[in-house]
């Protein structure tokens, strides 16, 4: 058994047959008509039952934003929490009860802005946590000022000359934070979508999935170019496993490493360079390859956008230590005796 | 957990009482009822681990007794200066005592600077024992002294015992295979023997822990219990103490039982761990390390057998968001802080308290603002845990009153937080946190029940006869809500910081329901049940009432006496409850012509109690860092009676 496996096994499976209909809460969404979380909405709800457990041990935490009222509209356990600290509150939910499967709903503004701290930290620890960071560029929430993720120059509310600042990676972000499982995938793609929560959902500790999800209130089409079908085959890269890393029509262009600076680059395929178009391994237990992978997108242009599983590998789950560590404090020291812990070394007796 | 009888020796300087005996051809040995000895020294020479030592080997003897630790933030300040002197105060007595002294009868001087810091604190006859090894020219004129204070005369109004300490230690180690620093490392245990040879202290406990401490060295071990024997030997054979003195076991001032010598942290770890046997539930703790908080943490870390989870988190934010995680999942949750940890947990507090579920917040109060004094004590968080919040957001505060009574008021946070499923404030502070006093070990029979009822069930039917859960309708007693934890089959439920539909805990922005469920938030809080004040008044005369919260009690319990003593007719009220206030509180002050509040901060408790009550209460205010001396607050409290 793997240890993913183990892992699984410690939350109860649902007795009988569920359906996407039984993970729908009795209430009213409330997101904007054309909001890309209602696809993603969608796609969670229809995917659980392909994970079999009961739904009382599946919790959704959020933190604030628009993504982050999904939660409510789960008929699991959940908590809209405060901006920013899922991630924390989640650990604390994870650490304290493994057999539950957890999960946090979080946007670019939540985990990268405000909460940034508590992601990164939940990551290098490695808690039972299946992370959804939906990402769309801008804050909705807040009237569409611009987000740690949005490009540079951006006009918003906030910015009527353009953002000056420079925007984070979050695949890039999680692979530097030793995260142990990253994949990227985009609202609109419900196979490939179920099919990544589907591999998050089967990883031992954090997996961070980064959404790209569309605001079409206040930036929309921001991923436009890699949805729309003859553009997209030019911008997106559809990473998997064991394959080589080819797209563009009928697979004309892959990725190769450059032989002199180790870096990654796009190539047109040709017979004579087709044999070193790299495979993908999702598996290796060194982060460079993937962390190169995330970096071969233009923040601006979007293309040469990869999505799928860019890293999966399997390390130490802080909750199973938390635990272990227990159970060893009770091998090696016996169960807790109260009297004796508060009695201690010395004492001294009063007589009446 | 001294005895609460009222006794006027608290008054007297240290009196010698009783008989003096001389054995033939021994030296002196008198009878004292009290004892105040300070340590001081460098910060690296080991002045706490000394004061401990001596504070075990008196609490195991069965003295009363009472300590204050005082050491700076730093870690390893500028050796032989003034901000770098590190201090431990024990007062131990044959009666029952409550504070750690005003004034020391004896300071150990190891430095220059640790007298320098120190002697404007002795009264005139007290014992100064210095280490004359250090009293070099430039050590001396480091901390501004131009001539040597052993020798221009400046210490005559003393009793000066000059000690080469650091050359006797080395010359008593010279058999062992030490350098001359490894040996001088040692100085502390010979002031350390010396001191328990003057006041017939047991030696055993501390050889045995010497043995223990250093069971991989050895040879450390046996040079340590060589240099404190060599310390005791000193003091038995020199001509310059001639003198020693005993202080009996103060048999008197206890309640018969099993005693050790606890302090406030210790005591407030153990509380949480009975609080978790207690309530049947497993304890988590998240917190970030902050002093004079963290010894919890690390107490708590050690006890992993009682199914104890701690987790040092990121940050503060993030161990208070764990901890209320944890909640959520059915855990007794806890955060461990201080006062700028406090700040930084604020908005997660409001979130405990919107969505009501159990969370014990503690605070171990240290000068502020801002950084302030890390080391140092300070009450001036009460405020900040009443009001500290956006909106209103209604916080239970209990607080504790002495070291030992740390354990007793964890398990009533305890208790509040999880019958009315609300966050609570536990408000000690670095005074208590770091002193100590002896301890009866409560029998964990007659600990108090704290098992809560999970929610199993629906507990709603709608009109169409639909059973259905709600998580936000209340008990009509309490006014808690159901605690449904995850897991439980057909609870599932969604809470969050919004404001929420009354009973069915959905999204509302409706305006009246806004109201009612501010108003029901505050009335659950109001509502806690807490035991009636009890006013200490013994003739019923007094027309001035002192109230008193927290770490004050010692002090004010000591001033109150020697006012007592004096002839003065003055009564004692003493608050555990912070929020709400018992019951009886407003009846109380108005019994009295004059109430005054003694606090360590600018006025707090007494502008809360001036708002709700209407009265004239005066305040008595000390920010220094350090607990009021009991002397100085009785001279405050009789110009108000005399006022």
């Amino acid at each position: 058994m793997t240890d993913a496996n183990a892992l699984l096994q410690l939350v109860p499976k649902a007795e009988g047959k569920q359906s996407m209909k039984d993970f729908k809460s009795d209430q009213e969404v409330r997101w904007c008509p054309g909001c890309g979380d209602y696809a993603v909405l969608a796609a969670v709800q229809g995917f659980m039952p392909q994970l079999g457990l009961a739904k009382e041990n599946i919790v959704f935490v959020s933190g604030i934003g628009c993504s982050s009222r999904f939660p409510y509209y789960m008929n699991t356990y959940g908590m809209h929490s405060i901006h920013g600290r899922a991630p924390a509150i989640a650990t604390g939910l994870a650490a304290s009860r493994r057999d539950l499967s957890v999960w946090v709903v979080t946007g670019d503004g939540d985990a990268l802005s405000i909460g940034g701290n508590h992601l990164i930290h939940a990551l290098r620890r490695n808690v039972n946590l299946k992370i959804l960071l939906f990402n769309n560029r801008i804050y909705g929430l807040t009237k569409g000022q611009y987000s740690p993720t949005s490009e540079v120059g951006k006009i918003t509310k906030s910015t009527p000359m353009g953002s000056l600042d420079a925007p984070f990676n979050p695949v890039s972000l999680a692979i530097g934070a030793e995260a142990s499982f990253v994949a990227r995938t985009v609202d609109s793609d419900r196979k490939h979508l179920t099919e990544v929560l589907r591999q998050a959902a089967d990883h031992p500790g954090t997996a961070l999935v980064e959404i790209y999800q569309n605001c079409n209130i206040f930036n929309d089409g921001a991923f436009e170019v890699l949805k729309d079908r003859q553009r997209a085959e030019e911008a997106v890269i559809r990473l998997e496993h064991g394959e080589p890393i080819r797209f563009g029509a009928d697979g004309s262009k892959g990725v190769v490493r450059d032989q002199r600076t180790g870096d990654l680059r796009v190539v047109t395929v040709t017979p004579d360079n087709e044999a070193g178009i790299l495979v993908h391994d999702a598996h290796s237990a060194s982060p460079t390859t993937a962390f190169a992978l995330s970096r071969l997108a233009d923040p601006d242009t979007l293309h040469h956008t990869p999505i799928g599983v860019f890293r999966s590998v399997e390390r130490p789950v802080y909750d199973t230590l938390m635990a272990d560590q227990l159970d060893a404090a009770v091998e090696q020291n016996g169960k807790g005796d109260l009297a004796a812990l508060l009695a201690g070394g010395d004492t001294w007796t009063v007589v009446g | 957990m001294t005895s609460q009888v009222s006794s006027t020796a608290e008054q007297a300087d240290g009196a010698v009482v009783g008989e003096q005996r001389k054995a033939a051809g021994a030296k002196d040995v008198r009878r004292l009822d009290r004892v105040i000895i300070r340590f001081a020294g460098d910060s690296g020479d080991g002045m706490q681990l000394t004061g401990d030592r001596f504070t075990s080997e008196t609490a195991s003897f069965g003295n009363d007794l009472s300590t204050l630790p005082n050491f700076p933030a730093e870690i390893r300040a500028p050796a032989g200066t003034l901000p770098g002197v590190s201090s431990f105060q024990l007062h131990f007595a044959d009666h029952d005592i409550l504070t750690p002294g005003d004034a020391p009868n004896v300071l150990v001087a190891m430095n220059p600077a640790a007298l320098r810091a120190n002697v404007g604190d002795l009264p005139r006859g007290a014992e100064i024992i210095v280490n004359t090894d250090e009293f070099t020219k430039r050590a001396m004129q480091k901390v501004g002294y131009d001539s040597s204070p052993l020798e221009d005369g400046s210490l005559d109004g003393y009793h000066l015992h000059p000690v080469p300490l650091t050359t006797l230690t080395v010359e008593a180690l010279k058999e062992f295979d030490l350098t001359r620093k490894e040996a001088e490392r040692s100085k502390n245990m010979f002031a350390l023997g010396l001191l328990s040879w003057m006041y017939h202290r047991p030696t055993e406990g501390t050889e045995k822990f010497l043995r223990t401490k250093f069971a991989k060295k050895p040879d450390i071990a046996a040079a340590n219990i060589a240099a404190y024997r060599a310390g005791w030997n000193f003091g038995e054979t020199t001509e310059d103490f001639a003198v020693s003195y005993e202080v009996a076991p103060a048999a008197k001032a206890f309640p018969p039982g099993v005693y050790r010598n606890i302090s406030g942290n210790l005591a407030l770890s153990y509380g949480l761990v009975a609080a978790s046997r207690q309530a049947d539930l497993p304890l988590f703790l998240g917190s970030y390390p902050i002093t004079p908080a963290s010894d919890i943490l690390h107490e708590l870390s050690r006890h992993k057998n009682f199914g104890v989870r701690t987790f040092q988190a990121e940050d503060e934010i993030a161990g208070i968001g764990a901890a209320l995680g944890a909640a959520f999942g059915g855990s007794l949750a806890v955060t461990t802080t201080s006062g700028p940890g406090v700040a930084l947990k604020s908005e997660t507090i409001g979130l405990a308290v919107s969505l009501e579920l159990p969370l014990l917040i503690v605070d171990i109060q240290r000068g502020g603002p801002s950084t302030g004094l890390p080391t140092k004590t300070e009450q001036a968080d009460l405020l900040q845990a009443m009001y500290g919040r956006n909106g209103e957001a209604p916080v239970p505060v209990v607080a504790p009153r002495t070291p030992a009574d740390c354990f007793d008021a964890a398990l009533e946070a305890a208790r509040i937080a999880l019958e009315y499923r609300t966050p609570v404030f536990l408000l000690s502070d670095g005074y208590l946190a770091n002193g100590s006093e002896p301890w009866r070990i409560p029998d964990t029979e007659e600990l108090p029940d704290l098992r809560v009822r999970f929610a199993q069930g629906p507990n709603h039917a709608l009109d169409d006869g639909t059973e259905v859960f709600w998580p936000y309708k209340r008990d009509p007693e309490t006014l808690a809500r159901p605690w449904a934890v995850p897991g439980t089959p057909g609870l599932e439920h969604r809470i969050g910081g919004i404001e929420k539909q009354d009973g069915t805990g959905n999204i509302s922005y409706d305006p009246a329901n806004h109201d009612f469920m501010v108003r029901t938030r505050q009335a659950r809080i109001d509502g806690i049940d807490v035991p009636d004040l009890e006013v200490d008044d013994p003739d019923g005369t007094a027309r001035l009432l002192v109230l008193g919260w927290g770490s004050t009690y010692g002090p004010i319990t000591a001033a109150v006496r020697r006012l007592r003593g004096a002839g003065e007719s003055v009564a004692q009220a003493h608050l555990r409850h912070l929020n709400p206030f018992p019951r009886n509180l407003g009846a109380v002050l108005a019994g009295y012509d004059k109430v005054v509040v003694p606090e360590m901060n600018l006025g707090q408790l007494a502008t809360l109690v001036r708002a709700k009550y209407l009265v004239d209460a005066r305040s008595y205010n000390q920010v220094n860092g350090m607990p009021f001396k009991a002397e100085q607050l009785a001279a405050a409290l009789k110009e108000a009676i005399d006022d």
